[in-house]
């Protein structure tokens, strides 16, 4: 166990590192320097050879990726040119209001598909589970923003239920608190997530209900509510774990879009503001931070499965 | 996915007809095609399908509609009266602008797929065919790149080149090979063992004739359910590019576009602007994925009825 744990991290820090060579190659090919950025449009090529000098942009790509690795081990992600301040403190005030945004996703995704898709597959072929699937797949096709449109139609210009911005407080307790403003860009994202889960959900908890075991528990009597809820519904658990690990990318190019429609002042829109000014600090470093995130997302899920399903053994 | 889906070939044998009469044999692909008839929602996506690729293609040599000069004597007119879709804030006619948009959906999702099937179905035969060395180097190139965030990369190569529905067909189906590598590379690992590509190499196949002639043709049933997918997220690619203003540039639009026009306007009740672009989306990528499902199940032999 803890030789396949050592061995599956040291792929991983391989594969982040491939990534940030990737990422960094990519972005120096398309954006060699923000010389003009900084300067201005009418900058004259003595002052932008200068600033080029001056910051190492006109080292060759290698020597400017060492620096950069360099720096990241130190926790230094650089220089934002456009908000005029470092990458670390501009995550360090917004992380944890996408955390917040995804981990509360999460939950109720969870909470909600899992229930779901067992009542899916036991009343499986009745209206139900046709009105359910048939949602389920609609959403399943629908872009992130369009479902996002579709809530502040409904739920805030027609109903004045919810408003249709999210909350822009500083303070996160607040952002929690203000139930108003979070519950649509909460919906959004769960509901899109919930349609993913619980299909999954709907297919394993069908394959586990034709095993043997789910028969001999109703052979012997059980009454069928202890079927579910101990044979069932614990089994059909088993590959959301990995379904939870895997929805990282997800659950980001979710916040991305959430949080731009909703102005909601997390990563996402970070990212998206960096886009249209091309802070590529920012944006390499936040989706740095994505990859990392995905492999250990991986990582954990596969940890996490043979906690869970003592029938995996780990070689 | 089901390890043999591409594996067809055996079950005429079993088909055999006994005590000497004789009927038609039927090939692999007709009896897929037959249980993908049979499927009701398979052709219901198939036929949304069809109708869009009318609507956008041919729609616009019936329908005339203005897309490309704004007039600002009819902004953001209802529906009817010469506009069955109402006009947008710059005076187009919305019928039309969601055809020409259409053709910019449906062209991207079937580049990019068509790219990133290629690209992937070569990877991953190569990886499978050749193995050792060569498989672990292929594959952690592809580990590496399914760890970077799809929408991430995709818009920060569109911001600088996504003008075009040829770059943004590359850049999109550029980063989409890897689920595609991955299978074929399962696919052909079964394959390579099997007795026909012993008995292509012994004929004196060189790699490329095996992977071209023996290897893609036989995982052709995974690649094709791929593909379907593969279609409906490039088309939802495209959409969220376009929607957050990295798509394409006028006088192109796409769907995204405008959608994100429409938002500016929805206080005011302008739901013309809005609904009918976003049916559109869910429509087509709901149809490929009827069709996907569909195809996926057709085509796995476990799943057939006899």
């Amino acid at each position: 166990m803890i030789g396949y744990i050592a061995r599956r991290l040291g792929t991983a820090v391989v594969v982040v590192l491939g990534v940030s060579i990737f990422i960094f190659a990519l972005l120096h090919a398309i954006y060699p320097s923000p010389a003009i950025d900084v300067l201005g449009p009418r900058a004259n090529t003595f002052t932008i050879a200068a600033y080029n000098k001056q910051y190492g942009y006109d080292n060759p790509w290698i020597v400017q990726y060492l620096t950069y690795l360099g720096h990241l081990l130190q926790g230094n992600l650089g220089f934002s040119v456009k908000f005029n301040q470092s990458v670390v403190s501009l995550f360090q005030e917004r992380w944890v209001r996408s955390a917040y945004l995804s981990g509360i996703t999460l939950v109720l995704s969870v909470v909600i598909a899992i229930p779901l898709g067992v009542y899916q597959a036991v009343r499986r072929n009745t209206a139900g589970d046709y009105v359910a699937t048939s949602l389920a797949f609609t959403v399943y096709a629908m872009p992130v923003f369009f479902l996002g449109l579709i809530l502040i139609q409904v739920f805030s210009l027609d109903l004045h239920w919810f408003g249709f911005e999210a909350s822009q407080s500083n303070s996160t307790l607040t952002i929690i608190g203000d139930w108003h403003d979070m519950a649509l860009p909460i919906a959004t994202l769960t509901l899109l997530t919930i349609a993913s889960f619980s299909r999954y959900m709907r297919s394993t908890a069908m394959d586990v209900l034709a095993q043997d075991y789910i028969k001999v528990a109703r052979a012997k009597g059980l009454p069928e509510r202890l079927v579910l809820s101990r044979h069932l519904l614990r089994n059909a658990c088993l590959p959301m774990v990995t379904l939870i690990g895997l929805s990282i990318p997800l659950l980001l190019a979710g916040n991305l879009i959430t949080e731009t429609l909703f102005n909601y002042n997390g990563l996402g829109l970070l990212f998206f503001n960096s886009l249209q000014n091309v802070d590529y600090n920012v944006l390499l470093a936040y989706t740095l931070i994505g990859a990392a995130l995905t492999v250990v997302g991986n990582l954990v899920a596969d940890i996490a499965l043979t906690v869970a399903d003592p029938r995996i053994r780990l070689a | 996915m089901a390890p043999n889906t591409g594996s067809l070939a055996p079950l005429d044998i079993t088909r055999a007809p006994e005590g000497g009469e004789i009927g038609p044999i039927q090939s692999g692909w007709r009896l897929a095609l037959r249980e993908f008839a049979q499927n009701r929602l398979a052709v219901v996506g198939l036929g949304i399908l069809a109708f869009f690729v009318l609507f956008s293609f041919v729609g616009p040599l019936l329908y005339h509609g203005n897309y490309l000069t704004s007039d600002l004597l009819s902004t953001n007119l209802a529906p009817g009266g010469g506009h069955p879709l109402g006009t947008s804030n710059q005076g187009y006619d919305e019928l039309a602008l969601i055809m020409n948009g259409g053709q910019a959906a449906l062209e991207v999702g079937f580049f990019a797929a068509a790219i990133a099937i290629t690209i992937g179905a070569l990877w991953g035969a190569v990886s499978g065919l050749l193995g050792g060395i060569v498989d672990a180097a292929l594959m952690r190139v592809v580990d590496v790149f399914l760890a970077i965030p799809f929408l991430f990369i995709v818009l920060i190569v569109a911001v600088r080149y996504g003008a075009s529905v040829l770059s943004l067909s590359l850049i999109i189906g550029g980063f989409s090979w890897l689920v595609p590598a991955r299978l074929v590379r399962g696919e052909v690992l079964s394959l390579r063992e099997r007795d026909f590509v012993s008995a292509a190499r012994v004929a004196g196949s060189g790699q490329w004739r095996l992977i071209s002639r023996h290897l893609l043709p036989n995982a052709f049933g995974v690649v094709i359910v791929n593909v379907t997918f593969q279609v409906a997220d490039a088309i939802l690619a495209i959409a969220a590019l376009g929607f957050l203003g990295f798509g394409l540039h006028w006088p192109h639009q796409d769907w995204g576009d405008l959608l994100s026009n429409g938002v500016s306007y929805m206080q005011d009740g302008y739901w013309w602007q809005i609904y009918p672009v976003g049916a559109c989306i869910v429509l087509v990528v709901m149809a490929c994925n009827l069709v996907g499902d569909a195809l996926r199940d057709s085509l796995d032999v476990r799943l057939r009825r006899r």
